[in-house]
């Protein structure tokens, strides 16, 4: 124990308080001032341990005010903060500064296909409308409920333990070319959401919710492009969910 | 400005708001009023679990929680309201294992359960297995559930809607709640909502604090609502400090990483909880544990150049276990620290974690007046309200049972309440208040800036009321917050848009967070000894004679327009249990 407590010790006093200069080039963007977004340059010092969102509040608290983005737990769990960095999908708060190269300007985007209301913020509504629509919620038909919980074996309740990790962050949907080009198609974090229903040894909705991800906006738009699960804070492995619903679909077992 | 009407408003879509909804919108018409994507809130950041008395694993009974609650509560409790708590919280279990949470099972298939801290047999003979949870994910599985079940429900919402105030209207000689009054914030528009029943789930306020694991929103809006109002705040001395924040961040590493074996050493390597707490060591209460962490550190023990952090070690345990017990938090610790959990040891400190005080309600949700008086369609759950089950110290997994247990309570008693009255008329100019604090923060050219005042403010509440306290210390805060509440009439903002205007907001925020932060200090200063999470060095022992009652904290605004603070009491309800020493 003594030597790796050491080993620290020299390791925090090395790095530490140690700031940088770094220019955030963000995409600018308010209706009420100009209808034409533009890319705006800020200097700041920061020590590269520090997230993005760090540097974006440092704008916002110290220098503009005005900057505008989402935000709350700041570390990753509630999905307000995905944006574009670097020409990524990532959080911002998961992203620290020295990850990304500070060598050259970082550049910090909405993420794309969702309207863009102001700065980084966009419109979420049409992502939660598909996140809605293939009944995210457990169906059972059993008349009369179980006094006690529904059982499930270990195995069954790991069939679907990486889509119940979803925080609804759009980063995956954001990046899909196919959702780019037309707005209408679910999307991977829609489908991620319905995989975890229907791969679920509790739910009885499968077969609804397969059919609903059969339509012409369903999971056969998906062009496997891996976009979905390279963008994915949660490591949700996105693209194999959706082809594990597109082989439900073609077999009716799940 | 727009004018809504509903039988029953619900401030706040995190875990006690979304259980809530769910009962009052099968029983009326129901709108929830959030300032964040439901999904979005902190409820989803909690990690180790929810405590029910189930037995699945080995016996266990909601008298023992019962017990343990009233015990880890420093004895502060409200039995009764704890006895509800234990009892229900196994229909609260499963009815979110019937919503679908998917929750760990036991190789037989029912739910599992593990050890957490305080939790015992028999009253304190060992620990139990009581906290049901999935993985280090249960609050994430919690907020999911509630919003899969709130869109399967129908559950109206409305995000993003900032409630700034409380209306209150007198009638016949009592004062009824009206509606409330909230901001949007796409839009920059007032909305009035009248509504017979108010419920607020709005959450904790530990955005006061600097090194914090609570959400940058959380900045006590609900609580500093009816305050201003005229309604007391309960107990807000007692603040919780958890023992392992991550180093500097304040993010939340599980108790459940002790309750694994994770062991805390200082930086010769000792296990120093074993000079404090001889029997329950690392997984000794949150307060007890706080402090000796900061002792170690205090007497020259601690670790890193500024010897300000001590280590969590997980480097005896096998990385599967890590992997399948606590995935989120090693990752954590890979993210922000660039340390390996498996070789590594975690560098952490305590962080402010959790309001035991708040707003008093009964076991109903409704909202107390005085020691005893309802104030007629007002209610509260879950982190904003002070029942009183946690008393002077919160048991891990038991606030997720708190907002589960209590948000369905208010949120029945609130729609059955709302079919057996009328509207109450809305105050003259209800807007006032709101309209003309944006005023004056959109119209202000002073040189104060809310960045500015917030670090500061946070920097006196870390280091003058934190896990030490003293007469000194909580005198240098007040003096602090005081000069701190008068520069923030000189604050002004740069963004005088009404689209997403978030300048605006956090300078709102910083405002809840000033009149707060000053209830906690003169709250702390009157409370002459120590007791759970209040510990006060210049009075190192609780103090049944004089202090086992609970604080009431009124804000009162004398005829020249001066603002004080009046505290009261109010008796504490045992029925089992005499107070005992508390040892672990
Ligand atoms: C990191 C962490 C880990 C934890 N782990 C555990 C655990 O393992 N077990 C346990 O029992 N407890 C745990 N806790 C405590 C527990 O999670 C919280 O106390 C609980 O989730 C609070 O729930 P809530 O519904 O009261 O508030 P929140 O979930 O915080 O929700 C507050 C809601 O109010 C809304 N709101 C706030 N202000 C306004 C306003 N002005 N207008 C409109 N809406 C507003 C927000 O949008 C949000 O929807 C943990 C806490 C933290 C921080
Ligand atoms: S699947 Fe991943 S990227 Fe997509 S919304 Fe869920 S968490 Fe975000
Ligand atoms: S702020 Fe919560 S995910 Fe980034």
């Amino acid at each position: 124990m003594a030597t790796p407590v050491l080993d620290k010790v020299e390791a925090e006093a090395a790095a530490s308080d140690h700031l940088i200069t770094v220019t955030f080039r963000i995409r600018r963007f308010n209706p009420e001032v100009s209808a034409d977004a533009v890319w705006e340059d800020f200097q700041l010092e920061i020590d590269p341990k520090e997230r993005v969102l760090d540097g974006l509040h440092k704008i916002k608290w110290d220098i503009d005010g005005t900057l505008t983005f989402r935000r709350s737990c700041a570390h990753g769990i509630c999905g307000s903060d995905a944006m574009r960095i670097n020409g990524k999908n990532r959080l911002a708060c998961k992203t620290l500064i020295k990850d990304i190269n500070p060598a050259k300007p970082i550049t910090v985007e909405p993420i794309k296909g969702l309207t863009v209301l102001k700065d980084l913020v966009v419109d979420m509504d049409p992502f939660f409308q598909a996140y809605r629509d293939v009944m995210p919620f457990l169906i059972t038909k059993d008349t009369n409920e179980p006094t006690r919980e529904r059982l499930q074996s270990a195995e069954d309740r790991e069939r679907f333990d990486d889509t119940t990790k979803c925080i609804l962050c759009a980063a995956c949907t954001s990046s899909c070319p196919v959702f780019w080009n037309d707005g209408q198609y679910f999307g991977p974090a829609a489908i991620v959401n319905a995989h975890r229903f229907i791969f679920d040894s509790r739910d009885e909705a499968g077969e609804q919710r397969l059919e609903i991800l059969n339509d012409r906006d369903g999971v056969w738009r998906c062009r496997t492009t891996f976009n979905c699960t390279d963008a994915c804070p949660r490591g949700i492995e996105v693209t194999k969910a959706i082809q594990e619903v597109k082989r439900a679909l073609i077999t009716r077992r799940f | 400005m727009k004018i809504h009407k509903y039988d029953t408003v619900i401030v706040g879509a995190g875990g006690a708001g979304m259980r809530a909804a769910i009962e009052s919108t099968k029983r009326s018409r129901t709108a929830v009023l959030t300032k964040l994507y439901p999904t979005r809130s902190h409820t989803g950041a909690a990690q180790g679990g929810m405590a029910a008395a189930l037995a699945n694993v080995e016996e266990d009974n909601w008298e023992w929680h019962t017990f343990d609650t009233v015990k880890g509560g420093d004895y502060l409790v409200d039995q009764d309201a704890a006895e509800i708590l234990a009892k229900e919280a196994i229909d609260a279990v499963l009815d979110l294992e019937k919503m679908g949470l998917p929750f760990n099972r036991t190789p037989n298939g029912t739910i599992d359960q593990r050890r957490f801290g305080g939790h015992s047999r028999n009253h304190g003979e060992a620990p139990v297995r009581r906290s049901c949870y999935a993985a280090d994910r249960t609050g994430h599985m919690i907020l999911q559930t509630l919003y899969q079940n709130c869109v399967k429900e129908g559950v109206e919402f409305f995000n993003e809607f900032y409630v700034l105030d409380q209306l209150i209207t007198e009638v016949d000689g009592v004062s009824k709640s009206s509606g409330v009054v909230a901001y949007e914030l796409a839009t920059g528009e007032i909305h009035i909502f009248q509504a017979k029943a108010v419920i607020y789930a709005s959450g904790g306020t530990g955005k006061f604090f600097k090194v914090t694991s609570n959400a940058h929103t959380l900045t006590g809006d609900g609580q500093a609502a009816v305050y201003r109002r005229g309604l007391p705040l309960e107990d807000m001395e007692f603040f919780q400090f958890h023992p392992t924040g991550i180093w500097r961040m304040g993010i939340l590493l599980t108790e459940g990483a002790r309750g694994e074996g994770g062991i805390l050493r200082n930086k010769d390597g000792e296990r120093f909880m074993e000079k404090y707490a001889p029997v329950m060591k690392d997984l000794a209460s949150r307060d007890v544990v706080s402090r000796s962490i900061y002792t170690e550190i205090r007497e020259g023990r601690g670790c890193g150049p500024e010897g300000d952090h001590v280590y969590l070690d997980l480097t005896h345990l096998p990385p599967e276990q890590l992997d399948a017990k606590l995935p989120d938090i090693t990752e954590f610790a890979r993210t922000y620290l660039g340390i390996e959990p498996y070789t590594d040891p975690i560098p952490i400190q305590p962080t402010a974690h959790y309001a035991m005080g708040g707003i008093p309600t009964n076991v109903e949700g409704e909202v107390l007046s005085d020691n005893t008086t309802v104030v007629p369609g007002l209610y509260a759950a879950g982190e904003v309200a002070c029942v009183s089950v946690h008393g002077a110290n919160r048991l891990g997994t038991n606030s997720l049972l708190d907002i589960n247990v209590f948000g369905r309570r208010a949120g029945i008693a609130a729609a059955e309440y709302a079919h057996t009255v009328d509207y109450v008329e809305l105050p003259e100019n209800p807007a006032e208040f709101v309209v003309s604090q944006i005023e004056q923060l959109r119209t202000s050219t002073g040189n104060e800036r809310v960045a500015t005042l917030r670090k500061e403010l946070q920097e006196t509440m870390d280091a003058n009321v934190m896990v030490f306290r003293t007469e000194q210390t909580i005198k240098t805060a007040v003096e602090k917050i005081a000069e701190l509440r008068e520069r923030y009439k000189n604050v002004s903002i740069q963004d005088k848009g009404r689209r997403f205007n978030t300048d605006l907001l956090e300078a709102i925020e910083l405002g809840n967070l000033l009149d707060l932060a000053e209830v906690m200090a003169v709250s702390a200063l009157a409370r002459k000894e120590s007791r759970g999470g209040h510990y006060r060095e210049d009075y190192p022992n609780r103090d049944d004679v004089n202090f086992m009652r609970h604080t009431m904290a009124y804000r009162e605004v004398g005829d020249d327009g001066t603002e004080s603070i009046r505290l009261d009491y109010k008796p504490v309800v045992q029925t089992r249990y005499q107070p005992m020493e508390r040892k672990y």
